[in-house]
């Protein structure tokens, strides 16, 4: 009987147990916030500037400001916001200026079609000055075996007229 | 014949000549000139004593909208602070103390912009400090480019006709000395 007992007592426990803690586990998944990673926060930071320290990106950026700033970005993926979102949030409190890549809108499409436009002409600009360098060269290289012709033509005449004569 | 459809084409290619020559010169100085607005733009420095304000409307934390037109015939100060800054916490409690004397008054008021700053921080910054005028942050930083500001805390003191009259870079040293620029304005 105490035997039937104790391995109640045993199967009760291991049971209280099992429930217990599942009931922890299930209890830590909805209650804490998800762990946001520094990488997670950085992808989204590396892709910003604050207006406070020019040329520095968010992610390496070691003002108090810019800590800041990452913290906010924690709280926002913290809160399920994608990173369209936050940079959108980022974008409407300070402005376009804090973007790594701005939009191509307005004034900005120049920055996408200054560069290219710029290496297209400086490469027509170089084919043209290589092929009129090397049209000059040839027309003073036909030149030049035009004039050697003309003179072995006269030492030719001379000759022959020298014949003649004897 | 022959001659003169080779006449026509050099006369066609010379135009096309031209035209490109034109395209490329047109965008080259289109593009100088706008080099040359930027610069000087940016060259421009931050605005001083006796320049006429540009207008703004700040949205306050408690979604206040206050339009700086709206405020001719009052002297306005505008402080531009953010809870980053350590500098601006030497001033925070003396620019307080400086509205309290002012706030009854209706002749004067100040105006905090807060810039390039998180919302949190800054609700705390103002708690800390018990700062009872508005504030709102500079949403895209476009009051802070207008006055082309060179840091924080940055503080404009307007007469009643909306032109600076005072401008202080840095920290104020105390209320006195807030309230000493307020009252020469003040005086009839």
């Amino acid at each position: 009987m105490k035997t039937r007992n104790a391995i109640k007592l045993l199967f009760f426990s291991i049971g209280m147990m099992v429930v217990f803690s599942s009931s922890i586990v299930a209890l830590a998944q909805s209650g804490s916030p998800p762990t946001i990673t520094d990488d997670q926060v950085n992808a989204i930071a590396k892709e910003l500037y604050c207006p406070v320290c020019e040329n520095v990106p968010l992610d390496v950026c070691g003002t108090q400001a810019c800590e800041q700033w990452r913290e906010l970005i924690r709280q926002k993926l913290a809160e399920g916001w994608s990173s369209v979102q936050i940079k959108q949030y980022f974008v409407d409190q300070y402005g376009y200026r804090v973007l790594a890549t701005p939009p191509a809108r307005g004034f900005n499409w120049l920055i996408y079609v200054i560069p290219p436009l710029s290496i297209l002409a400086g490469g027509f600009i170089l084919y043209r000055a290589l092929r009129s360098w090397k049209t000059s060269q040839m027309v003073n290289k036909h030149q030049g075996d035009n004039s050697l012709l003309n003179k072995k033509d006269d030492y030719l005449t001379r000759i022959e007229e020298e014949l003649k004569q004897r | 014949m022959e001659n003169r459809k080779s006449e026509s084409h050099t006369s066609f290619s010379k135009k096309k000549t031209i035209w490109g020559r034109i395209f490329v010169w047109g965008a080259l100085i289109i593009f100088l000139i706008l080099l040359a607005l930027g610069l000087l733009r940016t060259q421009k420095g931050p605005v001083g004593v006796g320049d006429k304000t540009p207008n703004f409307t700040l949205t306050t934390f408690d979604g206040e909208q206050i339009s700086l037109s709206s405020l001719k015939g009052k002297v306005v100060l505008i402080n531009f602070w953010a809870s980053w800054c350590t500098p601006c916490e030497q001033e925070a409690a003396e620019l307080e103390m400086a509205w309290q004397s002012y706030q009854g008054s209706g002749k004067v008021i100040f105006l905090g912009v807060d810039y390039v700053d998180t919302e949190p921080e800054a609700q705390a910054y103002l708690q800390k400090y018990n700062i009872s005028y508005p504030n709102g942050p500079d949403l895209g930083t476009r009051i802070s480019q207008a006055f082309r500001i060179r840091g924080v805390p940055e503080t404009y003191i307007l007469d009643q006709n909306g032109i600076i009259q005072f401008v202080q870079i840095g920290p104020f040293r105390s209320s006195s000395q807030i309230q000493s620029v307020i009252d020469s304005f003040l005086q009839p």
